[in-house]
């Protein structure tokens, strides 16, 4: 299969790639791993006339942990994250995502940013971002703002992002003591995007209640989205089994899975439950203190 | 549309040519190059007989265009062989009887090699992992994750060893 014709330029800085943006909006389309970009030119579901190559720009795949955030450079590669320190660490619910991607290949080009700005309803670092309560940080040649993950997913394939815009960075709450989180995903074979996907990030209180709760879902609706009757089900609950399933219920009432190829809708449903309730299982588990 | 002059490192020679953006970089190797020893099976990002070592890391050569290998160092299949010597991969392919049609072969030992360049001592699971980007419609991977066993140990016992081999292993240098 051969894409349409289209131009491309790597500008070796990121003002240089923000200018061409600006100049050709509309027309130009970010390259950056391409592991989500080009299967699209190939089947000419897109045909931008230029394609701005990111590769280049100095600074975009640094992973920093600040007091606050942990900051992921919008061309940090799956892998990248997946193998740093920090993130093994302390954000178990990012490396079992980042781990679990596609198959090598697509872990040793894809990125998070390029997978954020996709937004297909079944990748996976939505659903985690969501649950973490991360933001996105859009950057145009008029400045910069920072969209929590909550107000970016909008639809399949579409985000808050703007045709000018760049997103620069991926952000992250450190978590506190006593929190945990986990990612669950169900596939159909090997290197496969997710039947139902489940990320859950939360704390515990002193006296062992959860304090607070982020379930995200991927897979089961047009775009990923935040389970937010579950939320409200774990929050000042007791962390029992009886809990989960209640919680995972409601997950799984408030998706809105399409039958396809991966399965019809009682089925993504209930894999919509099954993982929201295995990541809550170890999320609890990460925030006692295990690993 | 402007056609661009890229240069690109192939199993240690430059090579250069005049391509359309949309080139991708398996026909650049196949068509401009004559290096058809990579596969093109799918060619919509799945089956990963296309595979090359790109940069040091294994890459889909079917999901990459020429131009961003412009500068870039490129391993493939035919780069393995040192003077009319298999690669430990090959050989143990050979051995093991790693293959029957062949076509997912060359893609299945260039991920191979970028896998033991990362992990010279990986489980059958992580075999298998590490093959998950490469499909094979014949063998079953059976006998596949043989032959990498077969070569982990090969290029462990020459070890330390040439230093050579382990940069091939690494993909690169
Ligand atoms: C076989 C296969 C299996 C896969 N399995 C999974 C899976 O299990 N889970 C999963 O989540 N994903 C999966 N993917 C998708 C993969 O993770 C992609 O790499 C990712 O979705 C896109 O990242 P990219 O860097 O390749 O982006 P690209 O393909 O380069 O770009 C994708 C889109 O984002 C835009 N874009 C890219 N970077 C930026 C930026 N910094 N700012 C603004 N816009 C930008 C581009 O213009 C384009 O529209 C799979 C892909 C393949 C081929
Ligand atoms: S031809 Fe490239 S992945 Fe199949
Ligand atoms: S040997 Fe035929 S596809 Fe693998």
């Amino acid at each position: 299969m051969i894409p349409a014709q289209f131009d491309y330029v790597r500008p070796p800085a990121l003002a240089d790639a923000l200018r061409i943006l600006k100049e050709r909006e509309g027309e130009a389309k970010v390259l950056s791993g391409g592991y989500s970009l080009l299967p699209l030119l190939k089947l000419r579901m897109a045909q931008p006339a230029l394609l701005v190559d990111i590769r280049d720009l100095d600074g975009l795949d640094r992973i920093v942990e600040t007091a606050e955030e942990l900051r992921i450079g919008g061309r940090a590669t799956h892998r990248a994250i997946h193998e740093d320190a920090t993130v093994t660490a302390r954000y178990p619910l990012l490396r079992d995502a980042a781990g679990g991607i596609g198959d090598p290949q697509v872990r040793n080009w894809g990125t998070i940013g390029g997978s954020c700005a996709h937004a297909d309803p079944s990748a996976d670092w939505p659903a985690v971002l969501i649950a973490a309560r991360g933001s996105l940080v859009c950057r145009s040649a008029d400045g910069e703002r920072t969209v929590p993950a909550r107000a970016f997913f909008l639809d399949t394939f579409q985000t808050a992002i703007e045709p000018t815009e760049l997103l620069t960075e991926v952000r992250v709450p450190r978590p506190g003591d006593r929190s945990g989180g986990a990612y669950a995903k169900i596939e159909r074979k090997a290197g496969d995007f997710a039947t139902a996907a489940a990320a859950v990030q939360l704390s515990l209180a002193d006296d062992g209640t959860i304090a607070e709760a982020g379930v995200g879902l991927a897979a089961v609706a047009e775009t990923a989205f935040a389970a937010t009757d579950a939320e409200a089900v774990l929050r000042g609950g007791t962390p029992t089994e009886e809990l989960f399933r209640r919680a995972a219920q409601a997950a799984a009432a408030q998706s809105r899975p399409a039958a396809d190829g991966h399965g019809p809708v009682d089925y993504k449903r209930a894999m919509a439950a099954e993982m929201t309730l295995r990541a809550l299982r170890r999320a609890v588990a990460r925030a006692r203190g295990a690993t | 549309m402007t056609t661009q002059h890229v240069r690109v490192t192939v199993n240690g020679q430059p090579r250069e040519a005049d391509v359309e953006p949309r080139l991708l970089l398996a026909h650049l190797l196949r068509d401009a190059f004559g290096l058809t020893g990579t596969h093109v099976g799918c060619d919509t990002s799945h089956c990963g007989a296309c595979t090359v070592i790109f940069d040091g890391r294994s890459a889909k050569s079917c999901t990459v265009l020429a131009v961003q290998a412009n500068g870039a160092e490129v391993t493939t299949i035919e780069g393995l062989e040192q003077g009319g010597k298999l690669h430990p991969l090959q050989q143990a392919f050979w051995d093991q009887h790693g293959l029957q049609c062949g076509f997912c072969t060359p893609g299945m030992i260039m991920e191979s090699t970028w896998l033991l360049g990362q992990n010279p001592d990986p489980t059958e699971a992580e075999i298998r992992e590490g093959i998950s980007g490469n499909l094979c419609r014949c063998t079953g991977y059976v006998n596949i994750v043989k032959a990498v066993q077969q070569a982990a140990a090969e290029l462990r016992a020459a070890g330390a060893g040439t230093a050579e081999q382990a940069s091939v292993a690494a993909g690169g240098r």
